[in-house]
């Protein structure tokens, strides 16, 4: 029914949507395979991302991710919104503005962690629609690891 | 302060890799049909991608510690276009900018740049000093 809403008075995005909450998602269990695969992938040489050796001499339990690594789980979060119908987000028409990483504590091989994904902003802006949203990862203790701040434009029809 | 930098090269194989690794399977970074049909002119590398390329100048300036960076942020304000069969370069380079003695932490601002633009805006990162515990 939002979705419908939304199309009709031709908002980009459905408003109702702020101030959402959504219950957590996962757990993801974080592997070391993972996290140099997706070193690898930014350029990542640093041996703290694969060798367990390297990363416990720098006082951590298991490899360590790069800074950005959380996107991954993120991403999945933030799919909950982006693909609900109501929100009316057409993915066609997103596009990146931001993202920020907050790391209460790093993120190492052998974590499960879980996202709660909350939405910050939705509304309508010059005919696009913004959208900010933040994913709060935790572990299995429900201590805070990461929180990942993201924002996008969806483009207007036409713009 | 000495300026930071590095170049990192990305092709079409390394964007599906960071597809696999992040799990963004967004087309617009493998298919120049797809990209072309929402109106970009080829295939174009994901902005994570490109924040994260540009982070490793930061994990490499607190000494190859992940844990030490504590928080970076950035916005994206151009693309990395990545055509068939090439290799593009993106300059990434970096600055301390401040210094905070008493929280023990330092904050550097990062310019990412490929064929002539600015593709991250208002990049940065806080790092913990050396020296100072968590």
């Amino acid at each position: 029914m939002g979705a419908r809403i939304a199309r009709v008075s031709g908002m980009p995005v459905n408003p109702d949507y702020a101030g959402r909450a959504y219950p957590p998602a996962g757990p993801y269990d974080i592997t070391r395979e993972q996290i140099a695969a997706f070193a690898d992938a930014v350029g990542a040489t640093g041996a703290a991302h694969r060798d367990p050796e390297a990363a416990r001499a720098l006082g951590h339990a298991d490899v360590v991710a790069p800074p950005t690594f959380a996107v991954r789980l993120a991403q999945q979060c933030e799919a909950q919104l982006v693909q609900d119908p109501g929100a009316g987000i057409d993915f066609s028409r997103v596009v990146h503005g931001q993202e920020g990483f907050t790391h209460h504590r790093p993120i190492v091989a052998g974590d499960v962690l879980t996202g709660t994904l909350h939405v910050d902003t939705m509304r309508e802006a010059g005919g696009h629609g913004m959208v900010a949203t933040r994913v709060e990862l935790a572990d299995t203790a429900g201590e805070p690891v990461t929180t990942v701040t993201s924002t996008i434009v969806v483009r207007g029809a036409g713009r | 302060m000495s300026g930071l930098s590095r170049t990192v090269s990305v092709d079409r194989d390394r964007l599906v890799a960071y597809a696999d690794a992040s799990g963004d399977q967004n087309p617009i970074h493998r298919d120049a049909e797809v990209a072309r049909s929402v109106g970009l002119p080829d295939v174009i590398a994901h902005g994570m991608w490109t924040m994260g390329a540009a982070l490793e100048l930061v994990t490499d300036y607190v000494g190859g510690d992940p844990g030490r960076v504590l928080s970076c942020q950035t916005r994206f304000t151009g693309m990395v276009v990545v055509p068939e069969g090439r290799s593009v370069e993106v300059l990434v380079e970096g600055e301390v900018t401040k210094t905070d003695e008493q929280a023990g932490t330092e904050t550097l601002q990062l310019t990412a740049t490929c064929a002539g633009e600015k593709v991250l805006g208002r990049c940065q990162a806080v790092v913990r000093r050396a020296g100072t515990d968590a």
